[in-house]
């Protein structure tokens, strides 16, 4: 679907990146200054490759050896840019229908479609500068997917947002992913935005891509710590709510293997969701404990134990078709003798998978995870 | 009597003459037609200064700002070297077109156009600097040619400053003085606008009065134009939303 395989200069920065995703939601995750914006720019055409081929469907949009290189205007890439780049002087509506009317781009999209998906029936005579930044980034959004793009490319659209805007606005990229039937290219420095949206995980770091592929094995790999950041390092694990018991608040989620409780979440049983488990929030025991606080307590098997040095030990354990990631220190390694192969109770605090941490499992997911 | 004739001096003082309503509505000609010709020169170099480096940008930048810092006689007097009957410009364009600057009134719009140039560059290269080149990109993201996206883009967002510049350089037209006498002289009804009026005026021992009349109609324009365009400015800075020059 997309095909990229470049190498570029900007500034102080060498980038060379390569990486294919065959649809769906692609997550290019890196730090700041890492070249997300450059690589981004560089596909849609805003910025110059030096060498390489950047491939879109059936079209080439940049071939250094055959010199093709297609203007912005004949990409047909949608742009969510960081800072909205609103027009102006035009109103929500002008703005929304800019490809139309500037870009002679009709395209099927129906307006009051888009309109509905991202809730903007009240602001379409309201000016940008009258707009909260969450609405701002919405428009932004809508104004993208009403110009009839091959690929939506979303450079940190949340990041000049603070939590409780990132919160309004992330239910409609839920279902932005799933409805727009066009693939994304979706750019950011959180785990937890790309571990929720995301099919395929690009990684980036200091304009390489070390790594890519499906988002639940590039998040249980051990060896990415730096790129991925260790503190919020996690594994994805997909599951079907079995049952909600209304009394205690909780919903039970079957992994496959093991029945997860999960606390305040919305669901129904039969929905399919993913949640992601944070690595420093689970812990293991050799023998099964008695008389915990911790409800979420399963058997699993270690399948790899990381040989850094430091304090602290990734442990990768195996439940049932699914990976969870752990970390703990080293010398608890050494004490309970832990070793691939062995068996062990993997232990999770449910509240350590709040609501923010999960999001439907979405159609493509189906490669998911070993 | 004495009574009558006081009124009849009262009304003929403000009453303009023939010979300066024609001086008043040949400077507005002047001043109009140089400002149709310069002005959209002004948006493209303003442009071209603000948006783009290429090689000789300053030395563009400097030609264009000459006209302000050298003595006007300087300009009007290389205006009638090269736009002269026997300027090399001046006759290559007499005989291919057929168009004459050498005193006539189209010779004082040029030698206006050329002193106001600058007067306008600046406050519209000022206000295309101030819109963001990143709303550009977003406009050709979304399929719009470079062109396209000047129109409704760039440009209207710069309008304000388009606005200041040309009553700028309408003001200035209206009274450019040194080069217009040094390149088309002082030709009744053809070439002497409302400033060469006023000193051909201050130069009879009886025109005083007339020289004042005139003065009070120049003061009596620039300050209306001043309104007028204070006015068009916040009704656009309005429609363009607040914190947009």
């Amino acid at each position: 679907m997309l095909d990229v395989d470049i190498t570029g200069r900007l500034g102080q920065l060498d980038l060379q990146a390569r990486f294919e995703s065959d649809g769906g939601v692609t997550s290019l995750f890196g730090q700041s200054g890492s070249g997300k914006t450059t690589l981004t720019n560089m596909i849609a055409g805003l910025t110059n490759p030096t060498s390489g081929r950047i491939k879109l469907g059936e079209t080439i949009l940049f071939d250094a050896d055959q010199g093709i290189n297609l203007p912005v205007q004949a990409r047909r890439i949608g742009h969510v840019f960081q800072d909205a780049r609103l027009f102006p002087h035009l109103s929500v509506k002008s703005n929304l229908t800019y490809a139309r009317w500037a870009g002679r781009r009709q395209g099927n999209r129906d307006l009051d479609e888009v309109v509905d998906l991202l809730g903007l029936r009240k602001l379409l005579s309201r000016k940008p500068d009258t707009l909260s930044g969450g609405e701002r980034q919405r428009v932004a959004i809508g104004r993208a997917l009403l110009s009839d793009p091959r690929l939506l490319i979303m450079d940190e659209p949340l990041a000049n947002l603070d939590q409780a805007r990132r919160n309004d606005i992330l239910p409609y990229l839920d279902r932005l992913c799933v409805e727009a039937g066009i693939p994304i290219l979706y750019v950011s420095h959180s785990i937890e935005e790309v571990s929720r949206l995301s099919n395929t995980l690009v990684i980036l770091s200091d304009g390489q891509t070390p790594a890519f592929g499906p988002v639940a094995d590039m998040l249980t790999r051990t060896d990415l710590g730096r790129a991925t950041g260790r503190h919020e390092a996690g594994a994805l694990v997909n599951g079907t709510v079995v049952k909600v018991d209304t009394l205690w608040g909780l919903t039970h989620v079957d992994i496959g293997g093991a029945v997860l409780q999960i606390p305040d979440m919305v669901a129904e049983p039969d929905d399919s969701v993913r949640l992601r488990i944070r690595a420093r929030d689970v812990a293991l025991a050799v023998v099964p404990p008695e008389g915990l606080s911790i409800r979420n307590a399963f058997e699993a098997y270690i399948r790899s134990i990381s040989e850094e040095s430091g304090p602290y030990a990734e442990i990768l354990c195996v439940v049932g078709k699914q990976t969870i990631r752990a970390r703990i220190t080293r010398a608890s390694v050494a004490d309970l003798d832990l070793m691939p192969g062995k068996s062990v109770t993997v232990l999770i605090k449910s509240v350590a998978i709040d609501r923010r941490q999960r999001s439907p499992a979405q159609p493509q997911t189906s490669h998911v995870a070993l | 009597m004495a009574h009558q004739t006081k009124d009849r001096a009262h009304v003929d003082f403000l009453n303009l003459q023939p010979a300066e309503w024609q001086a008043l509505l040949l400077t507005l000609k002047v001043a109009t037609a140089a400002l149709f010709v310069a002005l959209p020169l002004a948006v493209v170099t303003a442009y071209l200064l603000a948006r783009y480096r290429f090689p000789g940008h300053g030395i563009v930048n400097a030609l264009v700002h000459m006209p302000l810092v050298l003595p006007p006689v300087v300009t009007g007097y290389v205006l009638l070297m090269m736009f002269g009957r026997k300027g090399p410009v001046g006759a290559f364009l007499s005989e291919t077109l057929g168009i004459s600057f050498a005193f006539n009134w189209t010779g004082a719009a040029l030698a206006a156009g050329v002193m106001a140039f600058p007067l306008m560059v600046r406050p519209i290269r000022l206000s295309f600097e101030a819109v963001d080149p990143k709303l550009e990109e977003a406009a050709k993201s979304l399929g719009a040619y470079r062109a396209v996206a000047f129109v409704t883009i760039t440009l209207p967002l710069a309008l304000p400053g388009i606005l200041g510049g040309a009553i700028l350089g309408f003001a200035k037209a209206m009274g450019e003085f040194g080069a217009t006498i040094t390149f088309v002289s002082n030709i009744p009804g053809e070439t002497r606008t409302l400033a060469l009026a006023i000193y051909t005026a201050t130069q009879s021992p009886s025109g005083d009065v007339a020289a004042f009349r005139m003065t009070l109609v120049a003061a009596f324009v620039a300050f209306a134009a001043l309104i007028a365009s204070e006015l068009l400015a916040r009704r656009l800075r309005k429609r363009l939303g607040a914190g947009h020059a």
